[in-house]
């Protein structure tokens, strides 16, 4: 690994997890390009700030605060006890006191007060109130954009704070106002445009399945398809775009090719909904939100299909478990035998416990498995029927694929889970260093399984923890090849035998 | 003083009553487009009560969050809850079974509601972490109840004050009549800043209590595939488009 610019956070013991020294404004230069006018557009977002963007602010946040029982609420009540304060990956990666969530709502609860509470307006001193300037839009700029959204906040805070929806809620009165973040604004558009955030046109799309075809084919002697566009299909799959491009992520689809193929339900992929992601949920916009799920539903329509299975994305599957009905409900066109929209580890799960599909261990001979719970499914959103679903299937479809499965620190797996430190719309090279840094509890707990069971590998259910793991691994002298799909483990493991 | 306190009394019990009700009616009217609970999150209404009721009564997530601020925490509230059922004997003339219960606890009660105070403030000066997220209203709220405390548990242990003349002077303002209360200066003080925190609660992070009930995070049941959930206003941009 080529020497980073930054120190490269030491790992410890995650049972001793001491709590780091504040650091004061240690990040303060850390933020995300701006967006261009090109890329606020098409969202239908203002350019750039012009003459008055204060006020504008102001009464958006205004009106946010009317539509959002969350921000209503944890505007008011947080007692700044503090408990929230050395649970952010982002804060014990960079010792940075406004990564401290309260510190960070803060930054938002001193506008909010100094506007809408009698004590702001009376003696905003007293309160912490501030007026909206350009010193603080910057601050919101550069701290709105260190937080994953992870909520792992929430989960401690005695009443359930959820500073992601702060931390929406500031990024969607930036764009508002013409502050926007080049990231994730250029990919919706790219979502709206061509159908995918990585966009990958449908010619380029139908290409690549024709390849990983033939690769199975090679692979297996077996002939398992990549169905796309297909009417009539049984089941639609809608998955995150990174799982047409690079690996580990293709291996997970080619994953689910195979239980598909060895369950003998047919399926498609769509052109129009080509992508699970829904970045709408990390800019905190209702509206785009919506517009970029109604793609899956008019995907659905159009092809027939009976049901919706959702590939391993983190966040996707949040919008999809919790918003999709929501947002581009009802689904009473399809199957009512079955949830809509089902996630594709459901589906395996389900198929491994009716013994529909076998699999054989030796396929990952060697490998010692450990599991990072992607922290949008650990708190945002269940699988199966029971709570905790999302913590038990991907364990037992884990176990049944390899020989040997640990978990990691019980501090740091479940709802108590750490984020890759690359969540929330902030996977982009400029903000590579709140990436290493907010990696290092998780990279903690891996190293010490690594060391004390013999680790060789970390399953991830996210697209974004992929790519953001292959990315920083290195950093810490791991091998970027040790993050892998789950479904690139089923797909080691599957026996194909013939289907007719 | 009497008249003073008659209406001041009178006031911020208004202010307090008033300004909790508005505050308690925007957050119900409030809606939460989206559901947010955190996972694992219960599948029923009765689940969700009891989640409610483990987070007010045991402060279940502070419990896995933070033990030491936990026990601070327990340690003042529960301190407060019997020093406040005790308090209802000057209000009622005949005084009720769980007065009578928690009447031996009430000395310990009040000690620790006072000593959890304290610690909680302490803490305020001694962790950093705690000190950066702390503001000056953060200070005056724990000294405001401190001194509510100390005054009660001065006037309950050192200064005695004409007990039976407080009660008759409640029990009269509840049923509007003036009756004399003692001129004591340590009842005044105590009188007149729970009449101050009676007036900023409807305004400050005390609204702690009624808003824990409305978290998002914390009261939805986690069952959106089953139940479409749809804000009004989300409602409304779906007849528009
Ligand atoms: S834990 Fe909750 S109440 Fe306590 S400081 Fe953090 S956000 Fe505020
Ligand atoms: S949501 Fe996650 S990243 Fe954001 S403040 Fe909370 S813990 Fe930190
Ligand atoms: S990338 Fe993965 S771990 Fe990180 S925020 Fe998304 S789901 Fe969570």
């Amino acid at each position: 690994m080529a020497a980073a610019p930054f120190d490269i956070p030491i790992l410890g013991d995650p049972a001793e997890h001491p709590i780091p020294a504040l650091k004061p404004d240690a990040m303060a230069a850390s933020k995300p390009y701006l967006a261009a006018e090109a890329h606020q557009q098409p969202l239908g977002f203002p350019g750039e700030l012009t003459e008055g963007w204060e006020k504008r602010a102001v009464e958006h946040m205004g009106s946010l605060v009317s539509k959002y029982r969350s921000l209503q609420v944890y505007m008011d009540i947080c007692v700044k006890c503090g408990a929230c304060t050395d649970k952010c990956h982002y804060f014990l990666g960079t010792h940075d006191p406004k990564n401290m969530p309260v510190a960070r709502a803060d930054l938002f609860r001193s506008v909010y007060r100094r506007y809408f509470t009698p004590a702001g307006k009376m003696a905003p001193g007293l309160v912490g109130a501030r007026d909206m300037t350009k010193d603080v839009l910057d601050e919101w700029f550069n701290y709105f954009h260190q937080c994953s959204q992870c909520r792992r906040c929430s989960v401690f805070c005695p009443y359930g704070i959820d500073t992601a929806e702060i931390s929406m809620a500031a990024r969607d009165i930036m764009d508002s106002i013409g502050q926007g973040q080049k990231y994730c604004n250029e990919i919706i558009g790219k979502v709206h445009k061509i159908g995918n955030n990585l966009g990958l046109p449908a010619p380029a799309l139908i290409d690549t399945l024709e390849g990983l075809e033939e690769d199975m084919l090679d692979e297996t002697g077996v002939a398992v398809k990549m169905p796309i566009d297909v009417e009539g299909a049984e089941v639609l799959l809608v998955t995150p775009s990174a799982d047409f491009f690079a690996e580990p992520h293709v291996l997970g689809l080619m994953g689910y090719a195979k239980v598909f193929h060895a369950a003998g339900v047919s399926w498609t992929l769509s052109t129009k909904a080509s992508e699970a992601g829904n970045f709408g949920m990390f800019i905190g916009n209702y509206d785009q939100m919506k517009k970029i799920s109604m793609r899956i539903r008019e995907a659905a329509r159009e092809l027939g299909v009976k049901r919706i299975i959702f590939g391993e994305c983190g966040h996707a599957w949040r919008v999809a478990y919790s918003f999709l009905n929501t947002l581009a409900g009802p689904w009473d066109f399809l199957d009512p035998r079955y949830p809509v929209p089902q996630h594709i580890l459901e589906f395996t799960n389900d198929l491994i416990t009716r013994k529909g599909i076998k699999l054989d261990k030796s396929g990952n001979d060697g490998m010692v498995l450990t599991v990072h719970d992607s922290c949008n499914v650990a708190r945002g959103a269940r699988m199966g029927d029971k709570p905790g679903g999302q913590f038990t299937i991907p364990r037992a479809v884990i176990q049944a694929s390899v020989p040997k499965f640990v978990d990691m620190h019980p501090d740091t797996i479940c709802d108590k889970t750490f984020c890759c430190g690359g969540g929330g719309g902030l996977l982009t090279d400029e903000l590579i260093e709140l990436r290493v840094k907010g990696a290092s509890p998780r990279m903690e707990a891996l190293k010490d399984v690594v060391d004390k069971e013999g680790v060789t590998h970390m399953a991830a259910m996210c697209a974004i923890c992929k790519a953001q793991f292959t990315k920083i691994l290195p950093y810490y002298d791991f091998d970027r090849e040790m993050v892998v799909s789950v479904h690139q483990l089923v797909s080691n493991a599957i026996v194909l035998g013939d289907n007719d | 003083m009497t008249i003073f306190f008659a209406i001041l009394f009178s006031v911020s019990t208004l202010v307090f009553v008033a300004g909790l009700a508005m505050k308690v009616a925007q957050y119900a009217r409030t809606p939460a487009p989206l559901k947010i609970p955190t996972t694992p999150a219960p599948l029923t209404k009765g689940g969700v009560a009891l989640r409610l009721g483990r987070e007010a009564l045991l402060f279940e997530s502070l419990f896995r969050g933070n033990k030491l601020l936990w026990l601070f925490a327990m340690i003042f509230h529960l301190g407060l809850a019997v020093v406040l059922i005790r308090h209802a004997r000057y209000f009622e003339t005949q005084v009720g079974p769980l007065v009578a219960l928690v009447q031996p606890l009430a000395i310990p009660a009040g000690l620790a509601m006072v000593a959890g105070l304290a610690l909680l403030l302490a803490r305020r000066f001694l962790i950093p972490r705690v000190r950066y997220v702390t503001g000056p209203s953060d200070i005056l709220m724990l000294v405001l109840l401190l001194g509510i405390g100390i005054s009660g548990m001065a006037m309950k242990c050192l200064v005695h004050t004409d007990i039976v003349a407080v009660k008759a002077f409640f029990t009269g303002l509840t049923s509007l009549e003036l009756r004399p209360l003692p001129g004591d200066p340590l009842l005044g003080l105590h009188l007149l800043l729970v009449c101050l925190l009676m007036i900023v609660f409807p305004f400050s992070k005390l609204l702690h209590a009624p808003g824990l009930f409305f978290s998002p995070t914390r009261n939805q049941t986690d069952n959106p595939r089953e139940v479409r959930h749809l804000a009004p206003w989300a409602a409304k941009l779906e007849e528009k488009g």
